[in-house]
């Protein structure tokens, strides 16, 4: 089948015309969306045959899906991956949010009186990382906007919070998605996970929190005490403190001239040691040295100043400015509570025409927010295969989406994240149902 | 170990074997007299509604475990030391049959009860707070010494950071860090691999995690008990304790006052300039500028001047004096005359009204040509700040009160115009007209004398003024 697309040569990437849209979408259903991938996920092993499985499992997860006109359809489930394919497929959703895992089907929940009910029993833990929220440490971009200037503060954040979450809390099964346009969201899948209470979700999206609200405009940090807590310490070695010298001060010029060092001075609670460090620059500014080096050597006497200084309040500053600058500023309302709705991986962006593709944690710092396949370049690759198919009759792979550049995306999402799951998921229904079944045994023994 | 143990003895505090607190596991089978069952139940909710002033004033935690320490021993000790656990635990499964209802009213209790947990926990000794722990079945388990070489590096920064002293023979505990959001939410507690590894002077919070929520539980499954079977097999005995209960007014009544606060009609108006509450100044000035009140008004200024101890025949006089500017004394005597006697007990029914508490008046609700109710309910920010002004509250005090206002905690507010109006501090909130009244009245007394007056707790609560029936001890204050 060919689609009205531009010959090879016009087309622009980054097109994604209003109107097209929803046709794309229908070929993208059709042929690349991995609805049997997300399916195994959502199921969490229990669309298998053993024993310990829950049938109602999947039927039970809350789908929402966003319609043309933003139209909002909440509370949709499907008892299998068949149901939930035919769905996507007919009604070709401009999203689709994944909810939670409640306590009865979504769609059954009226014929429920009384209170506790229908409630959400296992829900992702989940983070969402937005650009726009960092408008204020950077310079080249802002808004929806997205560069390769800024994008690396979204890989120091993956780092920070990547690292926090499987050293310090022990979860592996996690999962980070680019959310299209401007950020990452990031999955964790343990069963340990998923079944945090509110209360529980609260506390570790408290425990990745650092700011304490503004000051000046500035997001305001405040390390007071003597140490600083092990995560923090980690996070400022390994990521943050070589990021934000090395990266973010050239890249950003934060120190080149009055309006941005401000900024930074701005943090600084002590007046002598900025008026000396202000006037300082201020007589340096006509010497002709190239951009970087302004930034790193004033960033060396500001240091050399805070650091020397006898005064109080002054020794964790340069912390206190490079995680205002640096540290990952999350949204913490979407990771609360058990059932806010996130945007499922995979997605096309309607805005950009990009795929929510998975990032590797491990190759963050080659992920490329520019290089995603968009929906009108996959559509034009898989009219190629057709074209080269229609001439040749070479054996091309079953699955259509292997010849496109959606390709190792899908291959990562299974290889890395969900196949690990899956086994993890297997042992953890197996194991809990023989202690069961032990349990019963010894009970029943006298 | 003794064979014949009733279980009476054995909830007894038997200081050394048994510790002091409970957990409120299961409700005893205890025999409990009527009497008991409200009397016990009413001095626990002066304890909680005391935490609930303190939390909604900000009190640091220092303060607090203070503050909990004088209410309990202010109000749950008994005579007969053998009944003191007796009453901790009866009273406490009263309140979860009274708080168990409805939604709002568990959340309360709930956070009361897990913050009075909270601050008698941490006045218990270690041993008693281990045997505590033990009691719970709390999942915790001690660092082996291994295990400790490996991590004291990462624990030593964490108490530095949260200030805390870190000696190397404090106990430490592995739990997973799921047992202890509080913990992990503030960073005080180091986590690896899903483990957190918990100070014992952090275990307060691992014990009142458990608590809150095996009391969440219980107070669901109360409410279910309540609702299908106890409230209808007992709507003749308890259930109209219970139902009266939750909304109670727990300080003195003013339904009889005490000399020192009557009040002659010659200084009334000196005394509503300098003594009233901005509720009945209002209606006091609204009467005098149109000589007339509306209902609503007319009781809520009316009982106050009875609790003021205003005598019937000044009432009277009074009411007249101002009414015949208006409709005529004739119409006074033959419309309104009655109601004023109806109120003081002397027609009708003859009960004698109790003067309207903060509760009851900040949850009324005026209409139009209406005076009454709370002002800083019911005033536009504009009117609030002018009333105040006239009052003699200065700006910086204005602003803290109308952020109070914004807040909603209208007798917070009031309790600072008090503050500000009279240069003291009011530690025991106002909660009441009359008691606005009658401390203010005290503070200008004790100016005149010279000496200050601190206002506590016991002040208030413990007036003799409280009647409450035949077998409540009251208990004198302690004002100096």
């Amino acid at each position: 089948m060919e689609i009205d697309v531009c010959p090879p040569e016009q087309r622009q990437p980054n097109m994604s015309i209003e109107g097209f849209h929803a046709d794309y979408l229908k070929v993208f259903y059709g042929k690349l969306f991995p609805h049997a991938d997300i399916f195994k996920w959502m199921s969490y092993g229990n669309d298998g045959k053993h024993p310990a499985c829950d049938q109602s499992y999947f039927g039970r997860r809350e789908f929402s899906f966003t319609l043309d006109n933003d139209i909002y359809i909440r509370f949709q489930s499907f008892s299998n991956a068949t149901e939930m394919e035919n769905a996507i497929k007919e009604k070709c959703p401009f999203k689709i949010d994944l909810g939670a895992v409640y306590s009865v089907d979504p769609p059954k929940r009226h014929a429920y009186a009384g209170n506790n009910v229908f409630t959400p029993v296992e829900r992702e833990l989940v983070f969402d990382i937005d650009m726009s929220d960092y408008d204020d440490v950077r310079h080249c971009c802002s808004g929806a906007d997205v560069c390769s200037d800024c994008w690396p503060l979204m890989t120091a954040a993956i780092k920070v919070m990547d690292t926090a979450l499987r050293d310090d809390f022990g979860f592996s099964h996690i999962l980070w998605v680019f959310s299209g346009r401007r950020g990452v969201h990031c999955w964790v899948c343990d069963g340990r996970a998923r079944r945090l209470s509110d209360e529980q979700r609260s506390a570790v999206a408290d425990y990745f929190r650092v700011y304490k609200g503004h000051e000046n405009g500035l997001k305001k940090v405040s390390f007071v005490g003597p140490a600083l807590h092990p995560f923090l310490v980690r996070s400022y070695n390994d990521v943050l403190k070589s990021f934000f010298e090395e990266d973010m001060l050239p890249s950003q010029s934060l120190l080149a001239n009055e309006a941005r060092y401000q900024k930074i001075l701005d943090l600084i609670p002590d007046e002598s040691t900025t008026s000396e460090i202000r006037d300082k620059w201020n007589s340096n500014r006509r010497s002709s040295i190239s951009k970087e080096d302004v930034n790193t050597a004033r960033w060396e006497q500001l240091k050399h100043a805070l650091q020397s200084s006898k005064q109080k309040g002054l020794r964790r500053c340069v912390e206190e400015i490079v995680f205002s600058y640096t540290y990952p500023r999350l949204d913490i309302e979407v990771s609360k509570r058990m059932n806010h709705l996130l945007k499922a991986p995979f997605c096309v962006h309607p805005k950009t025409g990009r795929v929510c593709v998975p990032i590797d944690p491990r190759r963050c710092d080659e992920f490329d927010p520019g290089k995603v396949p968009t929906l009108s370049e996959l559509l034009g690759e898989l009219n190629d295969m057709d074209r080269v198919r229609a001439d040749s009759s070479s054996g091309l792979p079953a699955e259509e989406w292997e010849r496109t550049s959606l390709c190792r995306y899908i291959r990562f999402f299974r290889s890395s994240f969900l196949q690990p799951l899956l086994k993890s998921c297997k042992e953890e229904l197996e194991g809990t149902y023989s202690a069961k079944l032990r349990q019963s045994k010894d009970s029943l023994g006298w | 170990m003794e064979i014949v143990r009733s279980n009476r003895k054995s909830t007894a505090a038997a200081a050394d074997s048994v510790p002091a607190l409970s957990l409120y596991r299961s409700a005893p089978s205890l025999e409990v007299r009527l009497e008991e069952f409200e009397l016990y139940a009413i001095d626990r909710l002066r304890v909680l509604k005391g935490i609930s002033d303190g939390l909604s004033r900000g009190k640091k935690p220092d303060e607090m475990e203070k503050l909990v320490s004088e209410l309990w021993r202010v109000n749950m000790r008994h005579q007969d030391a053998n009944e003191v656990m007796n009453k901790d635990i009866i009273s406490h499964f009263v309140l979860r049959l009274v708080y168990c209802r409805t939604e709002d009213l568990r959340k309360w209790f709930l956070s009361m009860e897990t913050t009075l947990f909270r601050y008698r926990f941490r006045l218990e000794g270690s041993e008693s707070q281990r045997a505590l722990m033990t009691d719970f079945n709390l999942p915790y388990k001690p660092l082996s010494h291994a295990e400790y070489e490996g991590v004291k590096e990462e624990l030593s920064q964490v108490a530095r950071s949260i200030g805390l002293p870190h000696n190397a023979d404090s106990m430490f505990f592995k739990v997973h860090f799921e047992e202890v959001p509080e913990l992990v939410a503030t960073r005080k507690v180091f986590i690896q691999k899903g483990y957190a590894y918990v100070a014992m002077n952090q275990v307060a919070s691992l014990v009142v995690t458990q608590f809150r929520s095996h009391l969440s539980k219980a107070l669901v499954l109360t409410n279910r008990k309540w609702m299908s079977s106890i409230r209808d097999q007992e709507k003749d005995r308890l259930t109209p304790i219970v139902e009266a209960m939750s909304s109670s007014y727990l300080g003195p009544d003013y339904s009889q006052p005490k000399e020192s606060t009557e009040i002659s009609l010659k200084d009334i108006d000196q005394v509503a300039n300098s003594s009233f509450p901005l509720c009945m100044r209002h209606l006091f000035e609204k009467l005098r500028e149109t000589h007339h009140l509306k209902h609503g008004g007319r009781m809520q200024l009316g009982l106050f001047l009875k609790g003021v101890g205003l005598s019937l025949d000044d009432a009277l006089a009074f009411w007249r004096a101002e009414f015949s500017q208006n409709v005529g004394s004739e119409r006074f005597d033959k419309e309104y005359a009655y109601s004023i006697r109806h109120n003081y007990g002397k027609e009708g029914k003859r009960t004698d009204y109790t003067p309207y508490s903060c509760q009851k008046i900040i949850s009324s609700t005026p209409g139009t040509g209406d005076h009454h109710g709370c002002p800083y309910r019911n005033f536009s920010e504009e009117n609030l700040r002018a009333a105040l002004r006239r009052m003699g509250v200065g700006e910086r005090p204005m602003e803290e009160v109308m952020e109070r206002v914004r807040n909603r905690h209208y007798q917070l507010a009031c309790t600072l115009t008090f503050e500000a109006v009279h240069g003291t501090s009011c530690d025991s909130g106002v909660n009441h007209p009359n008691q606005y009244l009658s401390l203010s009245q005290r503070a200008m007394q004790s100016k005149v004398r010279g000496s200050s007056c601190p206002l506590t707790i016991s002040a208030v609560i413990g007036d003799p003024c409280v009647d409450l029936g035949p077998t409540h001890q009251p208990t004198s204050p302690s004002v100096g």
